[in-house]
């Protein structure tokens, strides 16, 4: 009996067991379906989605920064360059201690204050995990030695690479600019323009100067590379390449000798000089003195050399050929004679009798011509050649402020010359309605007298002046100014010309240029302005002094310039071009408190031509040419 | 004796198909770490080894008649609380855990023991009560199982506690712990978990978190998971290939001939080679509920069902783990991933599954 309940138990035992076994079977079922489902859920719904990820883990896109484009002048010397040499680098994220490791470091290599200012304003700067630039430029011996000792710095990095040059220093620095590394404005910039992908991997960008206006020529294009790599960020294998292709040349119109010599010319005066080839607008020397060296601005220069240059009183870093802005002064004169004639308010032969002062008819104002007693009986010629400035006052006048408006600005006073340079001003060329506009005033008879003789409101660039002056020389056939004469480009043989098609033709009466022309040769002939200009020249040389006040002289007041302080003293303007005949070269020069346009501006304009006309170094100044320097404008 | 009696003598208690889908597993398992050790022979090589150790003693378990084996399940077990007692009080702590206990010649990991002596503590008190099971019996088979799990959590060593928790439950279960009981301590957990959740380590906490969004903590906890999914899903149906994932060959995924050797078997093989290793699997465990549906006792019924379903249930946490199913516990697939002492454990597992089958049948004839 016992035996029965036991093997009853026994089969009933067993089929409890076979049923939780069962169960057993079915949740194990359950587990491999939630697989399953999980498995088609990953591999083939979203394949797609986490190949992707995949792809992404692994392959890197590396770009390869193409080579700057090289800036020669137009014979061919380099302006820009870059040459291969070496930096020291430092990782900041495999560097625990930056302090120490520079400390370190300046034992084996030469590491300057400045050299650490420079880091740690970079270090500020930097918004992304790249290594920055501890030494810029090592020697082959410092390399050596970093490189016995390299195992000690674990972030820290010699990396051979392209360095931007400029050989010319100062001399080129408001004409070349520089590149300097790209700030988070021109990111947004770049991007803006779509412009991000091909600057992938570029650390610099043209800053100011031609690197900047022609930034998208030098440039070049960004080649890709794309490599696997493993998840430590090693680069296993490359998969493919897209070579870079190198930024275009430029070639410009400057002569760097040219340039150089005109720079040299100032002496210690600053100032401006452009000088253009009047047949076509290529320019020829564009100096603003002083200039900087902007070699050092390309790693980032540090706070004090930055200090010192902004804070220069004599403010190296203005482009003063481009952007400043002064009263023509005499300089007008030639531009105002064409304008009376033009607008047949005088005749060639029609002279005034010039007694020294003027008066606006019906007030008792006086204005003074520069020469005390004046110059007796003035026709239009003598006017230009000896500079009356009582002649021009009654022209003016007589012409009234909208006439002299509307003519200037045919030679481009007032507005931008669209040389391809940024940052240029307009200068001011001032009318009724400017003067209503920007000082809700009425326009008065003595403003007119003052613009008459380029004073009051008038305000020029040189490049203005130059590029009138030029368009004066080509008889009013005007051409667009532009450093770049050709961009030759990296992909193909082909050269693209700038600018080679005249702007306008201002369709000059030629028998009033005529008379305008020679009255300029006149001035550089005895009798004129700026006789020492063409002493000794063997071609002639058309020209026109000028003298920009800095401060105004009252009424009765008479100016002294021993008793003005050394920067309140007028600027001294020159232009000229020459062969008068048939000219190759037209030129402005500024010299800032130089005084007189004769004495200062036109010497150096005169060294300018002799180079470019023919091939004559200038020797230093003579005592005679210093004596010169009392003539009076 | 012939050579061949003397061979037949050799395999007489040996299961020829769970021999088979062990056999195919560990080739499995030898492929895949050759790829996931960037095509070098160092673990492959050792692995063999292992294996060999681990067959070894699988074949000297076939041969012990079962009432030996039930004889042993007491001294292990002891064994085992002892030696995770010693683990408390003197083990060394490596990655944050006390896990290890130095005996001076070798250090070993107790919790792994328990993996078979719970299990065969819990039948063998089944057994010895077989004839007059009471609720009170489940109870103090519940607290043989708590004692060594409670002690293995503390250590901490979640996915061990979870794992011998799981084949100390499927004893239960097999041993017709009722329904009714079963549901009370479900509700009971449910209700227990934010409880359990404050108890749970920093870590843990973590991993089950980066579960629900692993992209939170992408390069921190959340990046075994992400990249063991991106791993598995751009194998896509055909797989990438062998010796061609990307993932595994760049080093993006971790503990790639460890736990998460799927992740590299699925990136390479894709969906068709995740079906074959299901079926790999899947073939094993019913070769194990066919067992456990031969064996003539009590005990080894109960042995049989615990090591089948404990097994599916580790195949099943690896991979969910892998695929981004379930929270990173530190659990390997079993026969293939890279390991010594789990490849050990599971082999004498299915020694005693091959004993059930051979020996049962030579006492039937």
């Amino acid at each position: 009996m016992k035996k029965r309940v036991e093997f009853k138990n026994h089969q009933r035992e067993i089929f409890h067991f076979q049923l939780r076994l069962v169960v057993g079977i079915g949740f194990v079922s359950v587990l491999l379906a939630i697989l399953l489902v999980r498995f088609f859920y990953l591999q083939v719904a979203r394949h797609n989605y986490y190949q992707t990820l995949s792809e992404s883990n692994r392959i890197a896109i590396i770009p390869i920064v193409p080579n700057r484009g090289q800036i020669l002048d137009r014979n061919g010397e380099v302006l820009a360059h870059n040459y291969s040499g070496y930096t020291l680098e430092i990782n900041q994220n495999k560097t625990a201690d930056i302090e120490a490791t520079i400390n370190e470091l300046s034992t084996l290599v030469e590491i300057t204050n400045k050299d650490r200012k420079r880091f740690k304003k970079l270090l500020a700067e930097s918004h992304n995990f790249e290594t920055l630039v501890i030494r810029n430029r090592l020697s082959d011996e410092e390399v050596a030695r970093f490189a016995a000792q390299q195992y000690r710095f674990p972030g820290v990095e010699i990396k051979a690479r392209l360095f931007r040059d400029y050989p010319f220093g100062e001399k080129t620095s408001h004409l070349i600019g520089y590149i300097g590394r790209i700030n988070d404005a021109e990111v947004d910039q770049l991007e803006e323009n779509d412009l991000a992908a091909n600057y992938r991997g570029s650390d610099y960008i043209g800053k100011t100067g031609l690197e900047q206006s022609y930034e998208s020529d030098l440039h070049g294009t960004t080649g890709i590379e794309q490599v696997e790599v493993d998840a430590g960020g090693r680069a296993v294998r490359m998969l493919s390449r897209t070579a870079p292709v190198s930024g275009n040349t430029l070639i410009l119109s400057i002569d760097a000798k040219l340039q150089e010599i005109a720079e040299q010319s100032f002496g210690d005066y600053r100032g401006a000089l452009i000088a253009i080839d009047p047949n076509n607008g290529e320019v020829l020397a564009f100096v603003s003195k002083p200039g900087y060296d902007p070699n050092p601005f390309i790693d980032g220069i540090d706070t004090q050399s930055w200090d010192e240059l902004n804070n220069s009183p004599d403010v190296p870093l203005n482009n003063r050929a481009l952007r400043g802005q002064y009263p023509p002064g005499s300089t007008i004169k030639p531009f105002m004679a064409l304008a009376g004639l033009n607008f047949h308010t005088r005749k060639p032969e029609q002279t005034i009798s010039d007694a020294g002062v003027y008066y606006v008819p019906g007030s008792s104002r006086q204005y003074r011509d520069w020469k005390a007693g004046g110059h007796g009986s003035v026709n239009l010629f003598k006017a230009i050649q000896m500079s009356c400035d009582t002649y021009f006052y009654g022209l003016a006048i007589d012409l009234g402020i909208d006439n002299i408006a509307n003519y200037l600005s045919r030679f481009g006073f007032g507005k931008k010359t669209g040389i391809d340079l940024e940052g240029e001003t307009s200068g001011l060329l001032p009318s009724q309605e400017w003067k209503t506009k920007r000082y809700q005033q009425i326009w008065y008879p003595g403003d007119t007298v003052s613009v008459g003789i380029g004073q009051g409101y008038s305000l020029v660039t040189p490049l203005q002046l130059a590029f009138a002056t030029s368009t004066l020389a080509n008889n009013g056939v005007a051409y667009k100014p532009h450093l770049v004469k050709e961009v030759q480009s990296s992909r193909s043989s082909e050269n693209r010309l700038i600018a080679t098609e005249p702007l306008y033709d201002l369709n000059i009466e030629p028998k009033d240029l005529d008379l305008v022309r020679r009255a300029m040769v006149a001035v550089t002939q005895p009798g004129g302005t700026a006789v020492y200009a063409s002493l000794g020249a063997p071609y002639h040389i058309a020209g026109k002094t000028g003298t920009a006040q800095v401060i105004a002289m009252k009424q009765g007041e008479k100016y002294d310039a021993k008793n003005v302080d050394e920067r309140l003293r007028d600027h001294a303007w020159f232009i000229a071009y020459a062969p008068a005949e048939k000219p190759k070269i037209a030129l402005v020069v500024l010299a800032e408190n130089g005084g007189h346009g004769g004495g200062t501006a036109a010497p150096i304009a005169r060294k300018v031509m002799d180079y470019y006309l023919l091939g004559k170094v200038p020797k230093p100044l003579t005592d005679a040419e210093v004596k010169g320097a009392k003539e009076h404008d | 004796m012939t050579k061949r009696q003397l061979w037949m003598r050799f395999i007489a208690h040996i299961d020829r198909q769970l021999l088979l889908g062990i056999g195919l597993l560990l080739l499995t398992s030898l492929l895949v770490l050759y790829s996931a050790d960037n095509a070098s022979w160092d673990r492959p090589l050792n692995q063999m080894r292992n294996i060999v150790v681990a067959l070894v003693f699988m074949w000297l378990i076939t041969n012990l008649p079962l009432h030996y084996l039930m004889r042993t399940a007491v001294p292990i077990y002891v064994l085992g609380m002892v030696l995770l007692i010693g683990v408390a009080l003197f083990g060394e702590i490596s990655h944050g855990a006390r896990r290890w206990l130095n005996l001076g010649v070798t250090t070993i990991q107790p919790s792994e023991l328990m993996k078979i002596g719970v299990p065969m503590m819990m039948a063998w008190y089944f057994e010895k009560h077989e004839a007059t099971l009471t609720m009170k019996n489940y109870f103090v088979a519940a607290l043989l199982l708590l004692m060594p799990t409670a002690l293995i959590a503390r250590q901490p060593d979640l996915g061990t506690a979870l794992l011998i928790t799981a084949s100390g439950f499927y004893v239960l279960f097999l041993a017709g712990l009722s329904w009714r009981v079963i549901g009370g301590v479900t509700v009971a957990a449910l209700a227990s978990a934010p409880v359990l959740w404050k108890m749970m380590h920093d870590y843990q906490r973590h991993r089950i978190m980066m579960l629900f969004d692993p992209s939170q903590d992408a390069l921190g906890n959340g990046y075994h998971t992400i990249q063991a999914s991106i791993a598995v899903g751009s194998g896509g149906i055909l797989g990438k290939g062998y010796l061609n994932g990307t993932q595994t060959h760049l080093d993006f995924l971790p503990e790639r001939t460890t736990d998460f050797i799927f992740a590299v078997y699925s990136e390479e093989f894709g969906l068709i080679g995740n079906l074959f290793l299901l079926a790999l699997y899947s073939f094993v465990v019913w070769r194990g509920f066919i067992i456990t549906s031969h064996a003539s006792t009590y005990f080894t019924r109960l042995m049989a069902g615990s090591i089948t379903l404990t097994f599916a249930t580790y195949a099943f946490v690896n991979m969910g783990m892998v695929s981004g199913i379930l929270p990173v516990v530190g659990v390997p697939l079993p026969l293939v991933s890279y390991g010594g002492t789990s490849m050990l454990t599971l082999l004498l597992g299915f020694g005693m599954l091959m004993s059930i089958e051979t020996h049962k049948k030579l006492v039937k004839s």
